[in-house]
C-alpha cells in the first residue's frame, strides 16, 4: 500500500489545470472572487470615469462622435456667466445647508440619546425622509411651495404676517432658499442617526464625572462630548457635504435650475447642457469641474480617519 | 464596530426639572417630529381630496378633508402607465439589489479573508468608487449605454446601479465578516473545507443579519435613484416610478396635484413598508458605513 503511494509522488505528476491552480493558490482564488465586483466596477465606473475626463476634451454631441478639441470646453466655460453663477450657487447651496444639517442633526442626535420613552419609534419616525424617494418628496415640496397655494403662505397669511402669498419658486432669492430648505429636510435624518451612533459609544461615566467636577452642561457638550464625536463628525460631514455638492434630484424637481438660473447647481447644469442640449462634451466638462471639490472632500474625510486611529490607538 | 454602551440607568437626567425636561427636551422634539413628518401628511390628504377642496381653503380647511376621494388612485392605475412604471421598478431593483449582493459578498470575502496581494489596496479602492457620485458619471455612462446598444431597456439601469450598489455592499459586508472569528474558518479548513465551503456553509449563515441590512438598503438606493433612470430611460413604458410621475404626470402648466400626489405616496410605500419591518438593519447598515 505504501509503495504504491510512494511510486505515484515520484512519477512526473500531471500539471493541474490553470483553474485548480488559481482555487489553490491565494491569490488567483482572491482574483477569481474579484471578478465579478471588478468587472462592473472596470466597466462601468472606472471606464466611464476616465471617458468622462476625455469628453470633456472634445466637443460630441448627442448622436455624433466629437474631435479633440483641447482645453476649448473649459475655455469656454471659463468666459460662461452661468458657469460661474452655478459654481457660486453650488458652494452656497453646500456651505449653508450642510452648517444647517450638522447643525440641526447633532441637535436631534443629542435629543435622542437621552432616556426619552418610545425612542425606537422616534427614531424610526426620523429616518423617514432619507427613506423615502428624494424625488416624490420633492414633489410634496413643491406642492407646499406652490405660488398661489402654498400651504406655508396660507398659515402666514391666517396668523396676518404676510398678505399675499409669498412666492417661493419664482424668485431668485427664495428659490435658493426654498430649496435649501429642502435638502436640509431630507438631510437631517441621516446626520442625526450617524451622529446618534457615535454619540453612544461615549461612555455616561465621563459625562457624570465631568458634572461631578463641576462642569456645566456647555461644558461637558464642548471638552467632552465633541471631542469625543470629532472622528465620526468628520466621516458624516463628508459624505454630507459630498451629497450635497452633487445633488441633482431636488433641483431638478423644484425648479429646474430656474427662476434665471438662480438655483442651477454644477450638476443640473452639466445634465442641461449634456442631455436636453445636446453638448455632451461641454456637459461632461462641468462634470469634471467638480472633481477637484470633491477630492478635496475625500482628502478631508482621509484625514479625519487617521485623527481617529492617532486617538483611539492602533488596534 | 464599537458596540452601544446601552445602560439603563437615568444618568444625569434625574437631576432635570419637569419644566425644565418639557421646555428643552420635548418642545424641541415635537417641532422636529412636526416638520419631519409634515410633508408626508400633506402628500397624503392632498392624493385623496377631491378635485374641488384641493384649492378652495376658504370653504374647507385645508388641513383636513371631507369625502376623501380614491378617484386619483383610480385614474392612477387604470389611465396612466403607473402600474408599468411599478412593475419596472421592482424588476431593476430586485435584479441590480442580486447582481450586486452576489458580487459584494465574493469582493468582501476576497479583501477580508483571503488576504490576497493588494487586498488593503483594493479595499481602500472599493471605498474610493463609493464616493464617486452618479453626477459626474451619468454623461459617459448614457454614451456607453447607446454604443452597447441597451439605451431605453431596463438592462441599462439593472448593468449600471451595480456601479454605486457593489461599492456600498462590499464595505458594508466587510464590516460585517470582519466580525465573524477566524477560528471558526480555521478550524473548518483543519477538517478539509475548501474556501466555497466555508464561504457558503460557515461564513454566510452567521453574515445573514449583515445581507439582509446590504440587501434593503441597495434595493432602497435603486428605488430612489433617479438620474441615471431619467438620463438612459426614454420611452414610457421603460420609465421608473420616480421619473415617470416627475415626466409624465406633469403636463403643461396644469398641475394635477392629486394625482401627482397619489403617485407620490404610492411610489413611496413599498420603501416605507419594506422599511417599517427592517429599521434595525436599516440603521446598522447606514451607521455601519460610516462608522468603518
Amino acid at each position: 500500500m505504501s509503495s504504491t503511494s510512494v511510486r505515484t509522488d515520484d512519477a512526473p505528476r500531471r500539471r493541474p489545470g490553470l483553474l485548480t491552480r488559481m482555487i489553490e493558490s491565494r491569490n488567483g482564488l482572491g482574483f477569481l472572487f474579484m471578478l465579478p465586483a471588478g468587472i462592473f466596477l472596470l466597466f462601468f465606473l472606472t471606464y466611464p470615469l476616465g471617458l468622462g475626463v476625455w469628453l470633456g476634451f472634445t466637443d460630441t454631441k448627442i448622436g455624433r462622435s466629437g474631435i479633440f478639441v483641447g482645453l476649448e470646453n473649459y475655455r469656454w466655460l471659463f468666459d460662461d456667466p452661468v458657469f460661474w453663477l452655478a459654481v457660486f450657487n453650488t458652494l452656497f447651496y453646500t456651505v449653508f445647508a450642510s452648517v444647517a444639517k450638522f447643525a440641526l442633526g447633532l441637535w436631534l442626535a443629542m435629543l435622542l440619546n437621552r432616556h426619552l420613552p418610545f425612542k425606537n419609534f422616534f427614531r424610526a419616525i426620523i429616518l423617514l425622509p432619507w427613506v423615502v424617494p428624494t424625488v416624490l418628496s420633492a414633489m410634496a415640496f413643491w406642492w407646499i411651495f406652490d405660488s398661489q397655494f402654498s400651504i406655508i403662505s396660507w398659515v402666514l397669511m391666517r396668523i396676518g404676517l404676510i398678505d399675499q402669498p409669498i412666492n417661493f419658486l419664482g424668485d431668485p432669492w427664495n428659490a435658493r432658499w426654498s430649496v435649501i430648505a429642502a435638502n436640509i429636510w431630507r438631510g437631517i435624518p441621516f446626520v442625526a442617526i450617524s451622529l446618534l451612533a457615535g454619540l453612544q459609544t461615549i461612555p455616561q461615566s465621563l459625562n457624570e464625572a465631568a458634572a461631578i467636577d463641576g462642569a456645566t452642561p456647555w461644558q461637558r457638550f464642548t471638552k467632552v462630548t465633541l471631542p469625543l464625536l470629532t472622528p465620526i463628525i468628520a466621516v458624516v460631514m463628508t459624505f454630507s457635504v459630498l451629497f450635497t455638492f452633487t445633488d441633482f434630484q431636488l433641483i431638478y424637481v423644484l425648479t429646474r435650475g430656474g427662476p434665471v438660473n438662480a438655483t442651477h447647481l454644477m450638476a443640473t447644469l452639466s445634465f442641461q447642457r449634456a442631455i436636453p442640449g445636446g453638448q455632451l462634451g461641454e456637459g461632461a466638462a462641468i462634470a469634471v469641474a467638480m472633481i477637484p471639490f470633491l477630492l478635496a472632500a475625500i482628502l478631508f474625510s482621509f484625514f479625519g480617519l487617521q485623527r481617529r486611529k492617532w486617538q483611539q490607538g492602533n488596534d | 464596530m464599537a458596540r452601544q454602551s446601552e445602560d439603563n440607568v437615568a444618568g444625569l437626567d434625574q437631576f432635570e426639572s419637569l419644566p425644565r425636561r418639557l421646555l428643552l427636551v420635548w418642545l424641541p422634539m415635537a417641532v422636529f417630529v412636526f416638520v419631519l413628518l409634515f410633508p408626508f401628511y400633506w402628500m397624503a390628504i392632498t392624493a385623496v381630496k377631491p378635485d374641488n377642496q384641493l384649492t378652495d381653503y376658504d370653504n374647507y380647511s385645508p388641513f383636513w378633508v371631507v369625502g376623501p376621494t380614491l378617484e386619483h388612485m383610480k385614474y392612477l392605475l387604470f389611465e396612466t402607465t403607473y402600474p408599468r412604471w411599478m412593475w419596472n421598478t421592482v424588476i431593476v431593483s430586485v435584479a441590480s439589489t442580486a447582481i450586486s449582493l452576489v458580487a459584494a459578498v465574493l469582493a468582501a470575502y476576497a479583501i477580508e479573508r483571503l488576504r490576497f496581494r493588494g487586498s488593503r489596496v483594493t479595499g481602500l479602492l472599493i471605498f474610493l468608487a463609493y464616493l464617486v457620485p452618479p453626477s459626474i458619471l451619468f454623461i459617459p455612462l448614457a454614451f456607453i449605454v447607446f454604443q452597447v446598444g441597451i439605451f431605453d431597456s431596463r438592462l441599462a439601469l439593472i448593468l449600471t446601479y451595480p456601479t454605486f450598489l457593489i461599492p456600498f455592499c462590499t464595505w458594508l459586508l466587510m464590516g460585517y465578516f470582519r466580525s465573524i472569528p477566524y477560528e471558526l474558518e480555521e478550524s473548518a479548513l483543519v477538517d478539509g473545507a475548501t474556501r466555497w465551503q466555508i464561504l457558503t456553509k460557515i461564513v454566510l449563515p452567521l453574515a445573514v443579519p449583515g445581507l439582509i441590512s446590504a440587501g434593503i438598503f441597495a434595493f432602497t438606493l435603486s428605488w430612489n435613484e433617479f438620474i441615471y433612470a431619467l438620463t438612459f430611460i426614454s420611452s414610457s413604458e421603460n420609465k421608473t416610478v420616480p421619473v415617470g410621475v416627475l415626466t409624465e404626470l406633469v403636463r403643461g402648466d396644469i398641475y394635477e396635484w392629486g394625482a401627482l400626489m397619489s403617485g407620490a405616496l404610492l411610489g413611496s410605500l413599498p420603501v416605507v413598508i419594506l422599511y417599517s419591518f427592517f429599521v434595525d438593519y436599516y440603521v446598522s447598515s447606514m451607521t455601519g458605513a460610516v462608522k468603518e
